[in-house]
């Protein structure tokens, strides 16, 4: 019954897509890059604070899979996902997790890396997948088909032009948000 | 019988009766105490508490297979259920969730009183503000996502201060919500058993417990290919019991069968084979009953040790039946008797070096062989012959003499090549004289190679405690032992800050001295204070002071709980980490402090000279139990030296008074001397490492094998040896040779090594004495 439910679900959220621009040629065109160097700004509006949180720093990553972010302000810290491993240096202070142990944390942080990347099957493994508008504008975004997942964020919304991510948007259970803003780097 | 025969008699019916009431209650044990100190050092002693009763001496590791990862996970939460409801186990531990919330809900609760972090300086209003600004940089980074919940509670961050300062070790992976194994293959479980390490009985039980709830889980799962795998100290000791019992059990009756029929043969008689035996079983007898008397406990390695006794004992009524059979018992007992007189002394030499032995299974051995040896002797000559009465011809084995006599004659032209074979041996033993022996406790464990590999494996995937590196500090009182830890925790911090170290544990982690709680609380300001100051500090930060009320009423409360005692901890696995690491002694407590070694590390060890220097000038010992275990090996086997040369001395001094001829002592000892180094050298040549046994086996080739070569010397003195009592020597020294030999087949190294050592160095004895022996001084 709920199997068939999310099938429904599935065509119905796909048949759009299909119309317009299709997944498998965004991801196709996302693919295309064999990775890359980015700026990012991040905002996070959070209830409890006043006024959002602001980091900024470089984000690299290649098809192999391997994403590092380098927060550069407010405080400088590292984070590396490599396969399932991430691991994460700040103050000196080094902390290495196994995510293979907590698949809805991995399913979160994987979202960024599969966008990047256009790696759609570790995509749909944990999100059902929407894009609208055409090449030259398009949003993706992702609904958490995990009830696990669902408890840490409500929806994850990307969008970019051609072949590049211009910004990833987190929407958390709770409310708070994240915006992440990319600037490529072009490689000389 | 005669009125002194009655008598001699009735005093052995006796003495036996009471022996056989002394070994009905006596204690058997096959446990570490064997090779535990009998006289410990104080880093000696911390060692020997752990292996008796310390936490880690009562972890069992457990791994599951089988089946998916979802029905594994399954397994493991069933069986955890199953154990924890059982009184047997202290704690049983599988990574679930629910499992963690408690302790993390304590920590929460007292995160003022135990955060390290917590001072005054913390509360003012820089600290306050540095302190904030610290956590919202974290909220900020994506690894802040859990710590987000807490932060109006927490904004100064106590609780990542104290999670920091836990599980610096590494954390076992985790599938389908339950600990795995790193390749997630396998389902980990962690049991602490009530049953202390030493408590073979205990840990055996527990064992059985654990085997029969998976059975009965896997059986309610249905997952047909089920296995469970257990290691961990009480599993070794469990095991190498079994070791020990069934080797006891197959070496007794392979050696005692051996040498029945080889009596049968000799006496045709069952009624002198009954007979040849009482001495045997009066002097096992008598060992076990001295070793009780002395020791308290039996160790059943010493037991196994009878199968050589056999063997050694059961010559004197050879000698007895062999030879006194043409001539009567008045002429045995005048002409043989003082030669049988003295080799017993030697031997009794030997044995006696032993008793010396801080290495109380080494003492055991040798009180109970002494006993065994001198008791079968005296049965022999003041009870058997009254028993025997006068039907005692065995077998007329003078045929067998001098046919043996022929052969010793062709084997004398062998001398000078076995000279040169021997100083070719001598010459290897000197050259391999540093690597031959085994450095290492582990030549004695009867734990196998497979066991130890498995554990090994188990270990690394759960991440277990070795609990190889500890800081012991010791107080009058709890608070002074905990006092003591906390002044040790400042100096280890900055062994950690340096990297020397990658972590330590302790007890006042979780619970502090009262005096530490005390300064922590007063650092808490009172609610309006604290809300003045926040105010303050975080004008202008994201987090405002009127979002932190939560964070106010907290502190409040906190300053309204200064106190925190053993009692608080139930109910947490956090109660159970303090009490491992506390322990009461009859002169105050100690605290132990366990070191992890710096993280990364593919051979994590610490260097003991910046740990040692650290610690200088304070009363914290630092102990490294396998280097502390690695020295207890060598101090015992520096001793066996001291005490394998003295009981030698002993035994030349002994031949040197009785002999009263240094052309006759050195008949005596020199085909000693030769089986001994060509036995060594023969050990060492195939690949035997060689460790302390093998070197008490030197020994007792010589305590043994003097016995023919007196009878040679005898020979030498009174003409041509008598074919009779060639054929006496070459059946003793068969049974001897067959009684050591057995030993050679035992799975227990320390019988092991004096087996193969004494088994062929007895023969060699014989062999060497018979062709070596100075031709007879022409009248």
């Amino acid at each position: 019954m709920r199997r068939s439910f999310c099938c429904l679900l599935l065509a119905l959220l796909a048949m759009p897509a299909l119309a317009a621009f299709d997944v498998g040629e965004l991801m196709g065109e996302l693919a295309g890059h064999r990775g890359g160097r980015a700026k990012f700004v991040e905002k996070k509006t959070l209830a409890l604070f006043d006024k959002p949180l602001v980091s900024t720093g470089e984000m690299t990553y290649s098809a192999s899979g391997r994403l590092e972010r380098r927060t550069l302000t407010p405080k400088p810290e590292t984070l590396v996902l490599d396969g399932e491993v991430l691991s994460i240096e700040r103050d000196k202070k080094k902390l290495t997790v196994d995510l293979a142990s907590q698949p809805e944390a991995l399913a979160f942080i994987d979202s960024i890396r599969g966008t990047l990347t256009g790696n759609r099957a570790a995509l749909e493994r944990n999100y059902l997948l929407h894009l609208a508008g055409s090449s030259d504008k398009w949003t993706l975004t992702l609904l958490p088909s995990e009830p696990k997942i669902a408890a840490l964020v409500q929806r994850i919304t990307v969008s970019g032009a051609r072949g590049r991510v211009r910004s990833i948007e987190y929407l958390q259970a709770d409310g708070d948000r994240s915006l992440l803003t990319i600037e490529p780097i072009e490689s000389r | 019988m005669t009125g002194v025969a009655r008598r001699s008699v009735l005093i052995w019916l006796l003495a036996m009766l009471a022996g056989v009431v002394i070994v009905w209650n006596s204690r058997f044990v096959a446990d570490m105490s064997f090779f535990l100190p009998a006289r410990p050092g104080a880093a000696q002693q911390v060692l020997v508490d752990q292996v008796r009763t310390g936490a880690v001496s009562r972890l069992l590791m457990l791994a599951i297979a089988g089946g998916d990862a979802r029905q594994r996970a399954g397994l493991s939460r069933d069986l955890r259920r199953r154990l924890a409801a059982r009184p047997e186990f202290v704690s049983v531990q599988n990574g679930e969730a629910g499992s963690i919330d408690s302790d993390r809900d304590f920590l929460i609760r007292h995160r003022y009183l135990l955060s390290p972090a917590v001072s005054p300086e913390r509360f003012t209003v820089d600290g306050l503000r540095a302190a904030i600004a610290n956590s919202i940089d974290l909220v900020a980074s994506p690894a802040g996502l859990m710590l987000k919940p807490l932060l109006a509670r927490d904004p100064t961050g106590e609780l990542v201060e104290l999670l920091g300062s836990l599980n610096g070790g590494a954390q076992p992976a985790s599938r389908e919500g339950v600990w795995a194994s790193r390749d997630g293959e396998r389902a980990m479980l962690l049991v602490q058993t009530r049953a202390l390490g030493s408590d073979t009985d205990g840990q055996e039980a527990a064992i059985a417990d654990i085997r029969r709830e998976f059975a009965a889980a896997a059986a309610v799962a249905g997952i047909a290919d089920a296995s469970l795998q257990l290691s961990g100290p009480g599993v070794f000791a469990v095991n190498s019991r079994e070791t020990i019992r069934s080797d006891v059990t197959r070496l007794s009756l392979i050696s005692t069968f051996a040498i029945i029929a080889v009596l049968l043969f000799v006496y045709r008689s069952p009624r002198l084979l009954l007979l040849g035996l009482l001495p045997v079983a009066s002097g096992a007898l008598a060992g076990v009953v001295a070793v009780s008397l002395a020791y308290g406990m039996v160790f059943g390695i010493t037991v196994g040790f009878g199968s050589a006794l056999i063997g050694e004992a059961v010559d004197y009524s050879i000698y007895y039946f062999v030879q006194s059979g043409r001539i009567g018992v008045a002429a045995w007992r005048e002409r043989f008797w003082p030669t049988i007189r003295l080799g017993v002394m030697t031997s009794v030499c030997g044995f006696g070096a032993l008793v010396f032995s801080g290495f109380p299974g080494l003492a055991q051995l040798g009180l109970y062989s002494l006993s065994g040896v001198l008791t079968a002797a005296l049965v022999t000559r003041f009870v058997l012959p009254h028993l025997a009465g006068t039907r005692t011809q065995a077998r007329d084995l003078a045929d067998l003499g001098r046919a043996a006599a022929r052969v010793i004659a062709a084997l004398r032209a062998g001398r000078w090549p076995v000279l040169v074979l021997a100083t070719l041996a001598a010459v290897y033993l000197f050259a391999h004289r540093d690597d031959m022996w085994h450095s290492s406790i582990s030549a004695l464990s009867s734990v196998s190679a497979g066991d130890t590999a498995a554990d090994q494996a188990l270990r690394a995937d759960i991440a277990a405690p070795d609990s190889r590196y500890m800081v012991v500090v010791s107080g009058a009182d709890l608070q002074g032992a905990l006092m003591a830890a906390e002044r040790a925790g400042e100096r280890l911090d900055r062994l950690v800050a340096s990297g020397v170290i990658g972590g330590y544990d302790s007890p006042a982690r979780f619970l502090p001295s009262l005096a530490t709680q005390r300064m922590r609380c007063a650092s808490l300001p009172e609610a309006n204070e604290l809300r003045a100051r926040l105010q303050v500090a975080q004008a202008g930060s994201p987090l405002a002071a009127g979002k932190l009320g939560a964070f106010i009423d907290d502190v409040a409360s906190a300053r309204e709980r200064c106190t925190l005692t053993r009692e608080a901890l139930a109910g947490t696995s956090l109660a159970l980490a303090v009490d491992a690491l506390l322990l009461q002694r009859a002169e105050g407590w100690s605290a132990l402090l366990p070191l992890r070694p710096p993280v990364g590390d593919p051979h994590p060890e610490i260097a003991n000279a910046p740990v040692r220097a650290a610690l200088a000038g304070s009363t914290a010992l630092f102990v490294d139990m396998k280097g502390e275990l690695d020295q207890l090996y060598n101090d015992y086997l520096h001793e066996a030296m001291l005490l394998s040369l003295a009981g030698f001395a002993a035994i030349v001094a002994l031949l040197a008074v009785a002999l009263r001829s240094a052309r006759r002592l050195a008949g005596v000892l020199l085909p000693l001397l030769l089986a001994v180094v060509l036995v060594i050298a023969g050990l060492s040549a195939c690949g035997q490492q060689l460790q302390l046994l093998h070197l008490i086996g030197m020994l007792l080739i010589v305590a043994v094998g003097s016995n023919y070569a007196l009878f040679f010397d005898r020979a030498t003195v009174r003409g041509a040896i008598e074919p009779e009592t060639l054929a006496s020597l070459l059946v003793a020294n068969l049974t001897t040779a067959i009684g050591f030999g057995t030993l050679a087949l035992s799975k227990v190294p320390v019988l092991h090594a004096v087996g193969v050592t004494v088994g062929p160095g007895a023969l060699l004895a014989l062999a060497l004495a018979a062709i070596f022996v100075p031709r007879p001084a022409p009248q």
